[in-house]
């Protein structure tokens, strides 16, 4: 570890203890609820960052592993399980599905696999909602002992969790051949990087934490449709949010995914359902014309200013959004 | 039971006609432009408001009001492509489709929303004086609506079909999808080739949406819905047949109906979705693939 990784956990545990405090000095249950929704949101992006950034392969089936995810852990821990088990489980379940439906769907190039994973999402979809049409609500005992502090904990553990790992898998060798993989697959292969290999872990990470994240979601929510998460919107809010923030890098998906749940927030206070026009003009805008997302504006503005001062020594280690974003700018 | 099952069988085919058409838009704009346009089940949807609307507030019917459908559909294909996709020619082929599906769900997402704001989100259809009426066959149903659905639908896809192959403009398209460098070098201009073919998939989705409102209904989010399935017919289909294509139409509806007959209408969807996994693992190459190859 170099001094910027080590400034980065720092940064982040000190961030998490921060927010740690959260429930000790508000009693606003809103405040809570809002901060467990950008914990999930964290969770999705950071994880479809890990597929559909660092490994470059745009999964649009992600809801099919938050669904999985929240579906076993809730069954399992409603039926009496202990809550660890049940949301470990429900983390390696998505984990086992990914792992049948990976080596097949990666033999379809790029775009195959977006719509693959789509079919295969709605697929899940359906088939859930029809198998599960009811509402899944706590028993009356548990619903009158429920308290918000030990599922605000658990979320902000878990994504903690995360981000950590996200971040180590960034800086390590798995992460710099996933990268190889994104962007010249051949060349990477050449050098005995293996692409199914690197793209099958990504996407089993990827669906362990989307898991976990369903697991949070199951644990925190009093009752809902079994078939709720389910729901393709989950998929395409974690791909805005990780492309408004900035695909492929660690801290991106986080901007992102805290930008996205603010916003909807607060304009859904203000205004009635204002807030897919400007996610969705948003979306294009940055698709089209800032590939790298907030995090680009970031580091060009850094660019300009380290052009102004004086000459800085080149040897410097490469910034992280320095490293991600060398893809060609979009003309 | 035989009665029953036949009965299905037609309304599949019916239906299945309307899948044809608007997959038969679908794969010209993607044979064509490379843009994977996942928006398409939302104009889709705009065609059928159209239409509604127009028979709403002008008793305009439906059957009449079809160009002026696909009129709307055009000026809308017009804005999105100078707007957004045209943004996209020159990427190299990968990058395009990836971009503009990207770009396509966030017009998804803009147009969907704007549908519900402005119409609800309630579940809307034509009734007209003649939406009830049906000739009977052999016991057999056929209502008279969503069989005219299917002559119009056959009659626009041959029109298509012979406009590529016979005019001279339709030649240029095709020699575009051959090779657009050397269709440039001999002349033509291939982005006016990409915005008739945008225009052309956009009109056929609007016509597609109008004739759902009339022979079922419509409702802002069935946007997803409809593109899947014309993904899985294109698929089926193979691409650059615009016949071909039609009878995936065909063959999805058939396929659906059967489910539905089988196992129950809950499942319908899941079969062509089941349909098209299929078709990409055996091919993995996709059906899309045809051309290269």
């Amino acid at each position: 570890m170099n001094r910027r990784d080590i400034a980065f956990v720092v940064s982040a545990l000190i961030i998490a203890a921060a927010l740690a405090v959260v429930p000790s000095i508000t009693v606003k249950e809103s405040v809570i609820n809002l901060l467990v929704l950008v914990y999930i949101y964290v969770m999705m992006a950071s994880s479809w960052n890990i597929i559909g950034g660092i490994a470059g392969q745009v999964n649009l089936g992600h809801a099919a592993f938050f669904g999985l995810g929240s579906l076993v852990s809730r069954i399992l821990w409603t039926k009496g399980w202990p809550l660890s088990v049940s949301m470990i489980l429900g983390a390696l379940v998505p984990v086992a599905f990914a792992l049948i439906i990976g080596a097949p769907s990666f033999k379809l190039r790029g775009v195959y696999f977006a719509i693959g994973t789509l079919a295969m999402a709605q697929i899940l979809f359906i088939t859930t909602r029809n198998l599960f049409p009811m509402i899944s609500s706590l028993p009356k005992e548990a619903l009158a002992t429920y308290s918000l502090a030990p599922r605000y904990y658990v979320a902000l553990g878990m994504t903690l969790l995360t981000v950590l790992v996200v971040f180590w898998l960034s800086r390590s060798r798995w992460g710099l051949g996933m990268v190889a993989v994104r962007e010249e697959a051949n060349a990477a292969e050449s050098l005995g990087v293996s692409a199914l290999q690197h793209k099958l872990l990504a996407l089993c990470l990827s669906a362990f934490f989307a898991g976990l994240a369903g697991g949070v979601f199951a644990y925190y929510s009093a009752g809902y449709y079994l078939f709720f998460p389910f729901f393709p919107t989950w998929t395409f809010d974690a791909v805005m949010a990780t492309y408004i923030g900035g695909t492929g890098t660690v801290i991106g998906p986080i901007i992102g995914a805290v930008f996205y749940v603010l916003v909807k927030e607060i304009l859904a206070l203000r205004f009635v359902e204002l807030h897919p026009f400007i996610f969705g003009t948003l979306f294009i805008l940055v698709v089209l014309f800032l590939p790298g997302g907030m995090i680009q504006i970031w580091s060009r503005l850094r660019r300009l200013f380290r052009r102004a001062a004086p000459a800085p020594s080149e040897e410097k280690a490469m910034s992280e959004s320095d490293m991600v974003h060398d893809r060609p700018a979009v003309e | 039971m035989v009665e029953t099952l036949v009965q299905n069988i037609v309304f599949g085919l019916l239906l299945g006609a309307l899948y044809g058409l608007a997959a038969v838009g679908l794969s010209l704009v993607f044979g064509v432009t490379k843009f994977l346009n996942v928006a398409h089940g939302e104009l889709l949807m705009l065609g059928g408001y159209a239409s509604f609307w127009l028979f709403n507030l002008y008793h305009v019917d439906p059957f009449v009001s079809l160009p002026l459908a696909a009129l709307a559909l055009v000026v809308v294909g017009i804005v999105l492509y100078s707007l957004l996709f045209s943004r996209t020619v020159k990427m190299d082929e990968e990058q395009k489709v990836q971009t503009t599906m990207l770009i396509g769900f966030g017009v998804s997402l803009i147009l969907q929303n704007l549908a519900q704001r402005l119409w609800t989100a309630d579940d809307r259809s034509i009734t007209t004086a003649y939406s009830r009426m049906s000739w009977t066959l052999f016991d057999i149903r056929f209502p008279i609506v969503r069989v005219a659905s299917m002559v119009v639908a056959i009659l626009l896809v041959i029109a298509l079909h012979q406009f590529l192959q016979r005019s001279y403009f339709g030649k240029a398209i095709r020699a575009t999808v051959e090779d657009w460098e050397e269709a440039t070098i001999i002349g033509i201009d291939t982005h006016r080739v990409y915005l008739v073919a945008f225009v052309i998939g956009a009109a056929f989705a609007g016509v597609a949406g109008a004739l759902v409102s009339v022979g079922y209904s419509i409702v802002p989010s069935m946007g997803l819905e409809w593109t899947l399935v014309c993904l899985v017919v294109m698929t089926l289909g193979g691409l650059g047949s615009i016949i071909g294509t039609f009878v995936g139409g065909l063959i999805l509806g058939v396929a659906q109906a059967l489910t539905a007959f089988a196992v129950g209408g809950a499942y319908r969807q899941v079969v062509g979705l089941l349909l098209f996994l299929v078709v990409l693992a055996v091919r993995p190459q996709g059906l899309f693939g045809v051309k290269e190859g």
